[in-house]
């Protein structure tokens, strides 16, 4: 009996999956053929692809990206994977390109590998817009630079003359010896340093390779060989923490200054306890605001990214599409003792 | 009524079911059932998922589960493991790349690719079957010297330059089915496996050898061989993955696929394969690779977060294990019931008949 009962139960409930899929079926042809009418497709609806989930640049920037598109009484959601890797944004890409999402915002892990989805993406009718890491050229519509190199460089220069009183002796800590970038800033600042400020002297540049023990090092070492250093600037989110780190514990704590790039919730208790006066990095918050307002000047024909396109985005202002099909955020933003709870990254 | 019942426990005693209800009871069974319902909720409730191209997208993104899931359930039926295959795939990836910016061609580098997987399977295997080390502590090594060497060879670079001709095959599909057109490369393979593991000498004592070493020693197979032989499989099968997802992405990175030894293992896992060995079926394997690519996709599609996805399919491999301890438990339940009612009813089976 007990072995009658089983059965019987088993084939009940496959007949009733069998069934329940069957019922599903007959209402899924007319439940899908209104999905496909035209009201759907014209409303807008934009996808944030960050690099990784749970990462607090990207939060801070996908925050900013939800509120524009509510804005504009769109659709807004944020898909993408827990690890920083190009195969696992692809299924999300794909994802987006099947639910004909009008726009695609992301920042690519590699700048190749998600190119062939992005395409068939295109090729659908969804925008593409890159923000933070940009893919090659011909995989996106639109790429939202956060900074400028020659913004970059400015800011950090004039912030630290403005700390130090315009003369003295400073130094650099960069990262790696041949990071294209860091010696690209470095390259601008020591131009802007000879135009504007000919009373300040750069007198060491040294290497921390992004390691923090490492930075740290390099910074007790710069100010022993150079007694009268007055300032010191790190491009680099790891090498400002370190050099802060090792300030705020030494005799120099306050009598240095030292500004760079980094970021908020690394530098907070640095700002709160005087080592560090101001440091800069770009707004998260408004890049992602920009993207998601390019993202909607593409999707409703507003702009086609082409050179010279001009959008509004929201309270940002006013902003023209430059060469490469790239829009530039601005300045950079300073953060001090004033502002620096206002963000969390 | 009771005529019925009793005619009913003659026929079908606990301990020796008929084949339709072995097969019906299987784990490979109830996981290709689990597919299909997967799949018929997934086309008739879920937007865009009765496309054609969600077919594509699915094979495509797990072409290199369902690869290296072939070898993996021949080395785990033997009772053995190897976790070095996602280093494999970012091994002969890098080496690929390397090749290809020397200005090598693409057959040449392939080739080299695929050698690569060969020697880093015969490593494993030689460290396992002939120095008699675990394979558990081999492959933990391996996992982390081929994803060191391939880091090493690349650096933090990516090569990009392949030639579009080989890249687009990935991204081909046959006519209008959606289906990629690689997917033959692997119909072949998968024939190729079953035919090895459910047809030959061979494919018995790979079953001998998980049930038992010694017995299977005894029995005249050639236990050294075989895991030699197995180990060079995932090792030549993850190169051919590595091959092909590095041209899916046109991209070779040293950490291409990382992780993705966990994601074979746990679909060889769902599929029905007891990861003590001696047990598991390569068509459930299958089943159970598309199980998931079709569960996630779904999921994706309904908007379901990556967390929420991991949260089901960590679970769907939990109950799976489960569930196979259970139904033991339950039809040894049973068994012993049986036995305790056999004295009362034997004399009304002998009056019906």
């Amino acid at each position: 009996m007990r072995t009658l009962t089983r059965r019987s139960t088993l084939l009940g409930a496959v007949g009733l999956s069998v069934a329940l899929a069957m019922t599903g079926c007959g209402k899924a042809e007319t439940g899908s053929d209104s999905g496909d009418s035209g009201s759907d497709s014209k409303a807008l609806n934009v996808v944030f692809i960050p690099k990784n989930l749970g990462n607090p640049y990207f939060d801070a920037s996908d925050k900013g990206g939800k509120t524009a598109v509510e804005a504009l009484g769109g659709t807004f959601s944020e898909v993408g994977p827990q690890e920083a890797s190009p195969d696992a944004q692809v299924q999300y890409i794909n994802t987006a390109a099947q639910q004909h999402a009008s726009a695609i915002v992301i920042s690519a892990n590699d700048p190749k590998a998600v190119g062939s989805a992005l395409t068939q993406a295109k090729s659908g009718g969804t925008k593409v817009v890159t923000f933070d890491s940009d893919t090659e050229a011909q995989y996106r519509d639109l790429f939202i630079n956060q900074a400028s190199p020659e913004g970059i460089a400015k800011a950090q220069v004039d912030g630290l003359a403005e700390q130090i009183g315009d003369s003295g002796e400073i130094a650099i800590l960069s990262a790696a010896a041949n990071a294209t970038n860091q010696n690209a800033w470095i390259e601008l600042m020591k131009t802007e340093l000879k135009e504007n400020h000919p009373d300040i002297k750069l007198v060491d540049t040294v290497y921390g390779n992004d390691d923090d023990q490492t930075s740290f090092d390099k910074t007790a070492a710069l100010l022993q060989t150079h007694p009268d250093l007055k300032g010191i600037i790190s491009p680099t989110t790891v090498g400002i923490a370190a050099a802060a780190r090792y300030l705020s514990t030494s005799k120099s704590k306050g009598k240095v200054a030292l500004t760079g790039l980094g970021t908020p919730n690394q530098m907070r208790k640095y700002v709160e306890d005087g080592t560090v006066t101001e440091f800069y990095l770009w707004n998260p918050t408004d890049l992602g605001t920009l993207a998601a307002y390019a993202a909607a000047a593409l999707a409703n024909g507003e702009i086609t990214g082409k050179e010279g396109d001009q959008f509004t985005a929201g309270d940002l202002g006013s902003y023209t599409v430059g060469a490469d099909q790239t829009v530039l955020l601005g300045d950079p933003t300073g953060f001090n003792k004033d502002n620096i709870d206002d963000f969390d990254f | 009524m009771t005529a019925v019942d009793t005619r009913a426990e003659r026929t079908y005693p606990a301990y020796s079911r008929p084949l339709w209800r072995r097969l019906l009871l299987s784990r490979e069974a109830s996981v290709i059932a689990l597919l299909l319902i997967v799949w018929m909720y997934g086309y008739s409730n879920i937007p865009y998922f009765g496309d054609t191209l969600t077919l594509t997208y699915i094979l495509v993104d797990m072409t290199t589960v369902l690869l290296i899931a072939l070898p993996m359930t021949l080395v785990i039926v033997t009772g053995d493991i190897d976790l070095s295959v996602a280093s494999v795939v970012g091994l002969s990836s890098a080496v690929l790349g390397l090749l290809v910016q020397h200005g090598v061609g693409m057959p040449v580098a392939a080739l080299a690719a695929l050698a690569v997987g060969v020697v880093c399977g015969l490593v494993n295997g030689f460290l396992v079957a002939h120095v008699g080390l675990p394979s558990l502590a081999v492959t933990i090594g391996t996992l982390a010297l081929y994803r060191g060497i391939a880091v090493g060879l690349l650096g933090t670079t990516a090569v990009t330059d392949f030639p579009t001709s080989w890249t687009d095959q990935t991204a081909r599909v046959i006519g209008s089915t959606g289906i990629p057109t690689f997917m033959i490369v692997f119909v072949l393979l998968a024939a190729g496996f079953v035919a090895l593991l459910h047809f030959s000498p061979f494919g018995r004592g790979i079953y001998d050898i998980g049930l038992s070493t010694e017995a299977a020693e005894f029995s005249g197979v050639n236990v050294q061989r075989t895991k030699l032989i197995l180990f060079v499989l995932t090792g030549t099968v993850s190169a051919l993955a590595g091959i092909f997802y590095t041209l899916r992405f046109g991209s070779a990175r040293g950490d291409n696929a990382e992780g993705l030894e966990l994601q074979v293992i746990a679909a060889v896992l769902l599929g029905g394969v007891s990861i003590f060995g001696g047990r598991g079926k390569l068509p459930g394997v299958i089943a159970g690779v598309l199980l998931i690519g079709a569960l996630s996709s779904a999921l994706r599609l309904e908007g379901v977060t990556v967390n929420v996805i991991n949260i089901i399919i960590g679970l769907l491999l939990v109950l799976s294990v489960l569930s196979t301890t259970l139904l033991a438990w339950v039809s040894d339940i049973a068994a012993r019931r049986n036995r305790a009612k056999r004295p009362t009813q034997t004399p009304a089976s002998v009056g019906s008949q």
